[in-house]
């Protein structure tokens, strides 16, 4: 029996051997193991053993058996491995074709930059506050200290709807309605971002509807000197931390003193260059003290309260900061144009 | 204003300082620098020559041959300009000089004849045409008889000076004088200030003897000065004042008119010269004009006049438009020999009516727009009358004739120090202050801190304490100012609820594909009333127009995004970009007043317009053009995103397909609607076809719930089934599915249709739409029972209701 079971053994290993499928595999588990299985026959006839004969034979059968499974176990792995290698390269693809794409739009470039603006100065504590296009006579002028036939109304040309009715020329109304709202008694911290309107023919550098952000802090005891440090903070937050920034007087009726604000050139770092027509300073925004008129006819004593108050228009940052052109870009909405600046 | 240094000079010291340097210290106080422009690129050896003779050149008709003494040698040149002649003192380029524009002067040889140097033009010394005297435009400058043989040109003709362009604000009419621009330059270099003499010698006889003033406007001209200058003799003015208005961008015309030219640059302050006479009459009436009265100006324009405009008359009939310009028929004129000389003040606003109406702006009209200093106005008519004695010859009568009654009192404002500080930010001293006002020349008293200022008169700016703030800050340098930040409490910033949705509502259409526009808000008479959505149709708006438009493009103020929107598909697809899809939130302007009053309601929308291949993945059979279910979807996503109950309704809206429109609907109220754009409409814009949306966000904001309150992640599980109708083609699909959400609540938490066929196997009037519905109880798990009842009781009820049977 011993000669038996070692027959038995050397034949199912050597077809394990040589097994190609797992299929083939799962026969020879059955030819030698299953219940029918030539192991399992010739064990059947155990019985007929000796008691002394019965525990070697027993013992040498499990060994034939344990032999068998494990010789399975591992020739399966292999297969297996085998087959899903095959798998594997049936399943490879042309990894060099185009995916499937994903169609993201964008912000407007104006957005990106009044936000970013916003955020700016919503860090330093102001709010948002925002008002109508069309404005009144009232606000627009003449509560900014431009009273009718104020030769400075020329200054901006305005497109009337009718002799009380216009087209905001500057978001400046939005400060004036802010102030008059709070009544005279509270200090204001805003900005105020929108649309405005000038009677231009549209070209390059004149557009007849372009954005402004003006901002303005009345409180007590608001000094000249916190304006600067405030625009100071601004442009180097907006263009960077080695810009510097240069004050200059100028005029607008609704602050008193006014200040022209200008950048140290990035092209040149000052040094003067065709970007900043050689002088080395780039003009950014208007600014000044607000006019006591202005605080007063809002409803606030010039005695008490002191503010200023500053504009400037994204326009033309987005045309410094990103070197555009031509202003009508802003509006013609030219995919090519808009996609540049989606996550610039 | 043109401000000649050389000019500058006169009146104040500028040291060594470039023109660059003083260009950048005035900038940088408060008046913008435009320019440096020199008259003339330095031209080296060209010098004052003699004309001894000038015969013709014997080989050319129109060239002379000329012996010139140029004071070393005597050069023989060639010449064809025609008003060469013997004798003349005239500049003479020699050998070796260099003209502008890099002119090498050589030796040539014309027609067989040497030529050693060139008699010069003014315009070939580089100035400008437009500025040379008339007499010397068509040839060569001939010098006055009182220049040196030999003498360098360069500065005879000012060909030496630089000019600053200062480009002023409203505010600094002050600097449209020479005085003025004096009185800066001198404030800012701390340089003492030299001003003209007015001293003027005048005869016995007495100019009342002459002239009458009379004025009938004294609240539109409070001071009139009459001068009567005799013995006038019209000539060329001198050169040196020549070269000034030069410089100044003026042409010289003749004596008695580059002085009254003069003056007004030097004093700013604007002179009329009359030809006394050809005045008709012996007295000067001053008064506002008869409607439709005309008078004939120096231009030779008929102008016609009004109540509103001031003006200048004989007695009779005018002469002149107060402050703008003077009448035809009394013009100085060659023959001219007795001048009548105005000076006077002219209150602004009525010269800018004038200005306005007439279209006529003038240096003078300028000056009297933007406030003279009414300490000039007698002083610069003395000014100009020395001068008419010094170059014209004049006999100035004595009395000048005055009406006067100007107010010349120089405004008071208190200033304390401390305030100053206060306001500034700074720390000066009131020695400081008080050294500030010194360099200005303001009068002051001072009393240890406090001051009181006397506000010049030529600084018509200053009045209140915030202008001399200025004052002090400019001066004292707004570079020093320290930088501080604002000491007050302060609160947090943060967007409005309403502001961060906006953000939202953008970044979920951009995160949708979409892309962020920016259209015009005013719009054509042919796009007004286009696509308007059906809700602001129904409020009946009727269109907002500018009074003056600049173009018909945008005449309208838009009562809808889209057509602009549309515009710019168009303008995209022409430029072969296709796959547009754009959105804008904005404002439409509505009203409903026949006649605007009052401001239109502004409403803000947001709007999209889509057109091309909204899914493009050829190669694995990936393919979708942009239709009403890519919007929808778009929308749907939206109102989910912003946890808004959308549903749709068909609609038929103007310019849109009848077919493919819906209107969109919130909380049972309509606040948009979405579809094609009609074919029509889409033909006419050149567009392919294209899909919008227009959403009311006023409604969106009204409707959207800021915090959403919690609810429970389901414990248990849901079930699903699915169920599929054969109906009539007719029945709106999503009808069905809101009587199957009715009809299974509560248990029944989702409905989606999932499958839509039309065959013949089904019948060519009937489609089969497949349902799924998602059951769940948030208290236990369902049973078969639960779910199968509700499910029996939807098959029966939408069977019932529609005509629908459940497809096996």
């Amino acid at each position: 029996m011993k000669e038996q079971l070692e027959a038995i053994k050397q034949e199912a290993l050597g077809r394990i051997v040589s097994a190609e499928e797992l299929k083939e595999l799962q026969d020879i588990k059955v030819a030698y193991l299953g219940k029918k299985g030539s192991l399992t026959t010739v064990l059947r006839g155990m019985g007929k053993l000796s008691k002394e004969e019965r525990p070697v034979v027993g013992e040498l059968a499990n060994q034939v058996r344990e032999s068998i499974t494990s010789a399975l176990e591992e020739k399966g792995q292999k297969l297996e491995e085998l087959e899903l290698e095959k798998q594997l390269e049936e399943e490879a693809i042309d990894v060099t074709l185009p995916g499937r794409p994903v169609s993201v739009g964008g912000e407007h470039l104006l957005t990106k930059i009044v936000e970013e603006i916003e955020d700016l100065f919503i860090g330093m504590g102001y709010e948002v506050r925002e008002g109508p296009e069309v404005e009144t006579d009232y606000y627009n002028f003449e509560a900014l200290n431009l009273p009718k036939g104020h030769p400075a109304r020329d200054m901006q040309d305005t497109f009337y709807v009718t002799n009380e009715l216009l087209m905001r020329t500057h978001t400046s109304p939005v400060q004036a309605r802010t102030m008059k709202q709070f009544d005279g008694d509270q200090s204001v911290k805003m900005i105020c971002p929108g649309k405005v309107y000038r009677r231009d023919t549209d070209d390059a550098t004149h557009s007849h509807q372009f954005t402004q952000i003006e901002g303005l802090y009345v409180g007590k005891d608001v000094r000249m000197s916190d304006l600067k440090g405030t625009l100071d903070q601004f442009a180097k937050k907006m263009f960077g931390e080695d810009r510097e920034i240069r004050l200059r007087p100028s005029f607008f009726p609704f602050t008193e003193p006014s200040v022209e604000m200008d950048i140290s050139c990035k092209v040149c770092n000052g040094h003067g260059c065709s970007v900043c027509k050689g002088t080395g300073w780039i003009e950014i925004l208007g600014a000044g003290m607000v006019h006591p008129n202005v605080l007063e006819m809002a409803g606030y004593d010039p005695k008490v309260y002191t503010g200023f108050a500053f504009g400037m228009g994204p326009e033309r940052i987005a045309m410094l900061k990103y070197g555009v052109n031509d202003i009508r870009q802003f509006y013609t909405n030219d995919k090519r144009f808009l996609k540049q600046y989606h996550n610039a | 204003m043109l401000v000649s240094l050389n000019w500058l000079k006169n009146y104040v010291d500028i040291g060594k300082i470039s023109p660059e340097q003083l260009a950048e210290k005035v900038t940088k106080s408060g008046i913008e620098v435009e320019s440096v422009e020199y008259i003339a690129e330095k031209s080296e050896n060209v010098v004052v020559g003699y004309v001894q003779s000038c015969e013709q050149h014997p080989n050319a008709d129109k060239l002379n041959l000329c012996q010139v003494d140029t004071g070393e040698d005597t050069l023989q040149i060639i010449c064809g300009a025609p008003n060469i002649a013997q004798g003349q003192k005239v500049a003479v380029a020699k050998p070796g000089a260099v003209l502008p524009g890099n002119f090498k002067i050589k030796k040539v040889k014309l027609r067989g004849v040497e030529s050693n140097g060139m008699i010069c033009s003014l315009q070939e010394l580089g100035i400008e045409e437009k500025y040379v005297p008339k007499d010397a435009a068509d040839g060569i400058f001939v010098f006055p008889d009182d220049v040196t043989v030999g003498e360098s040109v360069e500065p005879l003709l000012n060909l030496n000076d630089a000019v600053l362009e200062f480009e002023l604000t409203p505010n600094r009419a002050d600097c449209l004088s020479m005085l003025g621009v004096s009185y800066e330059v001198a404030a800012l270099l701390d340089q003492p200030l030299q001003l003209p003499s007015e001293e003027v010698i005048s005869t016995e006889e007495s100019a009342e003897d002459y002239i009458n003033v009379e004025i009938e406007a004294k609240d539109l001209n409070p001071y009139y000065g009459a001068f009567v200058i005799k013995d006038i003799e019209i000539k060329d003015s001198p050169l040196w004042m020549k070269n000034h208005l030069i410089a100044a961008g003026i042409r010289p015309i003749n004596n008695v008119v580059d002085i009254t030219n003069f003056v007004m640059l030097e004093y700013g302050q604007p002179l009329h010269a009359f030809d006394y006479d050809q005045l008709e009459s012996d007295k000067i009436v001053v008064r506002r004009a008869a409607k439709g009265e005309t008078l004939v100006t120096l231009d030779e324009q008929e102008r016609t006049l009004s109540e509103d405009h001031l003006v200048i008359t004989n007695g009779k009939k005018p002469i002149a438009l107060a402050g703008v310009m003077g009448g035809v028929d009394t013009e100085v004129n060659e023959q001219t020999t007795t001048v009548l000389l105005e000076a006077a003040y002219f209150v602004s606003s009525t010269v800018r009516k004038a200005v306005k109406d007439t279209g006529l702006r003038s240096e003078s009209s300028t000056r009297f727009e933007k406030g003279i200093d009414p300490n000039r106005v007698r002083e610069a008519g003395l000014r100009a009358c020395q001068l008419l004695t010094q170059y014209a010859g004049g006999k100035v009568l004595s009395n000048v004739v005055e009406s006067d009654e100007l107010d010349r009192t120089e405004k008071e404002i208190k200033l304390v120090t401390q305030e100053v500080n206060k306001r500034l930010g700074t720390a000066v001293t009131a020695e400081d202050i008080a050294t500030i006002f010194r360099k200005l020349r303001f009068d002051y008293e001072q009393n240890q801190d406090e001051f009181t200022v006397y506000a010049p008169t030529r600084r018509g700016d200053i009045t209140i304490f915030e202008d001399l703030l200025e004052e002090i800050a400019r001066i004292y340098g707004y570079d020093n100012l320290p930088f501080t930040l604002p000491e007050g409490a302060s609160h947090a910033g943060a967007l409005t609820e309403t502001q961060q949705l906006k953000r939202d509502v953008k970044r979920y259409l951009q995160s949708a594909g979409l892309m962020e526009t920016i259209t015009y808000s005013l719009t054509s008479s042919s796009k007004i009333d286009q696509l308007i959505s059906p809700e602001i149709q129904a409020l009946d708006p009727k269109p907002v127009a500018l009074s003056m438009p600049m173009s018909e493009d945008h005449k309208y103020l838009r009562l809808s995004i889209l057509p602009e929107l549309l515009t710019t598909i168009s303008y995209n697809q022409a430029r072969n970009q296709t796959d547009l899809f754009y959105f804008e939130l904005g404002k439409i302007f509505v009203s409903k007043e026949e006649i605007v009053t009052s401001q239109p309601s502004e409403q803000l929308r947001v709007s999209g317009a889509l057109s091309g291949k909204w899914l493009d993945h050829p190669w694995q059979q990936e393919k979708k053009e942009v239709d009403f279910y890519v919007v929808k979807g778009i929308i749907e996503g939206l109102c989910d995103y912003l946890k808004l109950p959308v549903s749709f309704k068909k609609a038929s809206i103007p310019h849109t397909h009848p077919g493919r429109s819906a209107a969109i609907i919130i909380n049972g109220k309509e606040i948009g609607f979405l579809g094609q754009v009609h074919p029509a409409l889409q033909k006419q814009n050149g567009l392919k076809d294209t899909y919008v949306f227009d959403v009311n966000m006023e409604e969106v904001i009204a409707e959207h719930n800021a915090v959403p309150s919690y609810s429970q992640i389901p414990k248990y599980p849901s079930v699903t089934r699915d169920i599929a109708f054969i109906m009539d083609k007719q029945i709106p699909a999503g009808d069905v599915k809101q009587t199957i959400v009715d009809l299974g609540a509560p248990l029944v938490k989702q409905v989606d249709i999932f499958d839509v066929y039309q065959g013949e196997n089904i019948g060519g009037d009937k489609k089969s739409v497949a349902y799924s519905l998602v059951y769940q109880d948030p208290e236990k798990t369902l049973t078969d029972e639960e779910v199968e009842a509700s499910y029996t009781n939807i098959l029966n009820s939408v069977n019932e209701k529609y005509n629908a049977f459940v497809r096996s």
